[in-house]
């Protein structure tokens, strides 16, 4: 088998084709978003709302409506859950964030174990693109396109927002207000998410590509299309290894990003090395 | 006309007074130098007239607005005293300058030609042009303060506070920037800054504040600036600094 045919077979079922672009798309915003919350030091947020949904995709599953409407309602109330106990109380903020996702996350394990004809716990956990409906493609094909949209417009704006809210907030614009749209940025792309790489794993999707690029360049842009084009590719790998190998689409997505990751570290650390050197002789 | 006025400002913080009863009428183009102790209440003076600490009693008029509405209009400029921003960040000193301008933007902050220009004019004042490139982190203490002071001045504000903006400072910069300040204020330009440099602080400020709390005095250096208010202010004798009475 020659590698054009490695690439075209597995094209030839729209299952798989569907599985590469709506991996691919997620990966992208996930990307985006993900340079953005690394730098403002958001990545266990990302995880505790991640998994505090899971209560909601049951109860969605149970009431009959859209897993991501459940979702999303449930990573808002796990957001506003902990900014009110820190406000309202001295404990730190990862504390707080801990006890919140693990009490939603324990609700939604028992909601499953009460619902009869059961979904599949692993596919709300760990995904399942490859057989993700028509209709949840096109929704989560869309909703990516939206946010992705959103945050190059005004990628300049998170961008001081995570950097010095303070000046932000000097110069007129509410930092309290781009908080807020930052986190329902990432309520929306973590619901969306869902069913590519599940629950557990979409945290991975959200801190992995940001920190690669973040060791690779100094300049935001540049971190941004760094940050893409490994999501992307890992998104594409992924769903090709699950194809030949028959694994798990979204273990296969993350495991191949913190592959990169490790590469790019070892470039960085070469780097910084031969610099250091160089430096030490050219004095 | 005044460019800042307090009324009876008082702000509390959790268990402690920043600032008790405080009123000053600071006029439209003068050069004011802020002094007292530490925790005098300084930096909590400047954050209530950039409305970044709400008052718990009491009015502040910035350019006879609210301090929002000031800010909104891009009438004052801020540098703080303390950047709590992350070093690590991937900006550059350009990108940190550009932000000066962000308030005057639309609502996409693309640079206009007029933003460039006022970056690279503002870089060029505090001699940091060389350094536009750099990553913010990859500067000496006093050239980070630089780089801030110069995004206040790419925001061409009509008035402008720096807190301690000579922290750190070698004496070439704190000079040059005392120029540039004096410039300014030439220009039309109410600059208000706080220093615990006594000794040269009546060379460039035409006016002085004492803060202990309050504002214990507040008028022109000649006037204000006197032994006894520096000893009451400073609760104790200062030997070696010129008064001016
Ligand atoms: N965020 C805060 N929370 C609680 N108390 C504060 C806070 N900021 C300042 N204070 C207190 O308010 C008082 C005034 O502080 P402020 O920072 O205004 O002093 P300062 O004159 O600027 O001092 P310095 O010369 O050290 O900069 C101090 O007693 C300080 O401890
Ligand atoms: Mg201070």
């Amino acid at each position: 088998m020659n590698i054009v045919d490695l690439i075209t077979i597995p094209l030839q079922y729209p299952f798989m084709v569907k599985a590469i672009v709506v991996s691919s798309v997620v990966g992208a915003v996930c990307a985006l978003l993900s340079c953005f919350l690394i730098l403002k030091g958001w990545s266990l947020l990302g995880d505790a709302i991640s998994h505090a949904v899971l209560p909601g995709v049951v109860l969605a599953y149970i009431i009959g409506i859209p897993f991501s409407v459940g979702g999303f309602i449930f990573a808002l109330l796990a957001v506003l859950l902990i900014g009110s106990i820190k406000t309202h109380t001295k404990i730190k903020e990862d504390a707080v964030m801990g006890i919140v996702f693990t009490t939603l996350f324990a609700l939604g394990l028992i909601l499953i174990s009460r619902t009869v004809s059961s979904i599949d716990l692993m596919h709300v956990l760990f995904g399942y693109v490859l057989g993700i409906s028509d209709v949840a493609a096109w929704y989560t094909i869309g909703v990516s396109a939206v946010v992705a949209a959103i945050i190059l417009t005004f990628r300049r704006t998170l961008l001081l927002f995570c950097f010095d809210p303070t000046h932000m907030q000097s110069v007129g614009v509410s930092a309290k207000f781009i908080h807020y749209f930052l986190l329902v940025l990432l309520a929306v792309t973590i619901t969306a998410s869902l069913q590519t790489v599940g629950i557990i794993l979409v945290i991975a999707m959200l801190i992995t590509p940001g920190s690669t690029a973040f060791l690779l360049t100094k300049r935001f842009p540049v971190m941004l299309v760094i940050a893409s084009v490994v999501s992307v590719v890992s998104s594409v790998v992924g769903a090709y290894a699950s194809y030949y190998l028959d694994v798990s689409t979204g273990g296969a997505i993350v495991f191949f990003q913190g592959c990169v990751f490790l590469g790019a570290f070892a470039f960085s650390v070469i780097r910084s090395h031969r610099k250091k050197n160089t430096s030490v002789v050219s004095v | 006309m005044y460019a800042i006025e307090l009324h009876n400002v008082s702000v509390e913080y959790q268990d402690r007074m920043g600032l008790e009863n405080a009123s000053i009428q600071i006029p439209e183009g003068t050069f004011s130098g802020v002094i007292g102790m530490n925790g005098a209440g300084k930096s909590t003076l400047f954050k209530v007239i950039m409305g970044l600490v709400r008052p718990t009693s009491g009015s502040v008029l910035v350019d006879q607005k609210t301090p929002l509405q000031a800010q909104k209009e891009g009438v004052v400029a801020y540098v703080p005293q303390n950047e709590l921003v992350d070093w690590d960040f991937p900006v550059s000193v350009y990108d940190v300058v550009m932000m000066g301008r962000f308030g005057l933007q639309n609502i996409f902050r693309t640079p206009r030609a007029e933003d460039h220009a006022q970056v690279m004019n503002a870089l060029e004042k505090v001699g940091m042009k060389e350094y536009r490139d750099r990553q913010i982190g990859e500067l000496s203490g006093g050239q980070k303060k630089r780089v801030f002071v110069a995004r206040a001045l790419a925001h061409g504000a009509d008035i402008l506070l720096l807190d301690e903006p000579f922290a750190g400072v070698d004496a070439k910069s704190e000079h040059a920037l005392t120029e540039l300040l004096l410039t300014l204020k030439q220009a039309g330009k109410t600059i208000i800054l706080s220093t615990h440099e006594l000794t040269s602080l009546s060379e460039y400020c035409d006016h002085v504040a004492l803060i202990k709390k309050t504002v214990v005095a507040y008028g022109p250096t000649t006037e204000v600036f006197t032994r006894d208010n520096v000893t009451q202010t400073f609760d104790g004798a200062m030997h070696r600094i010129k008064f001016s009475a």
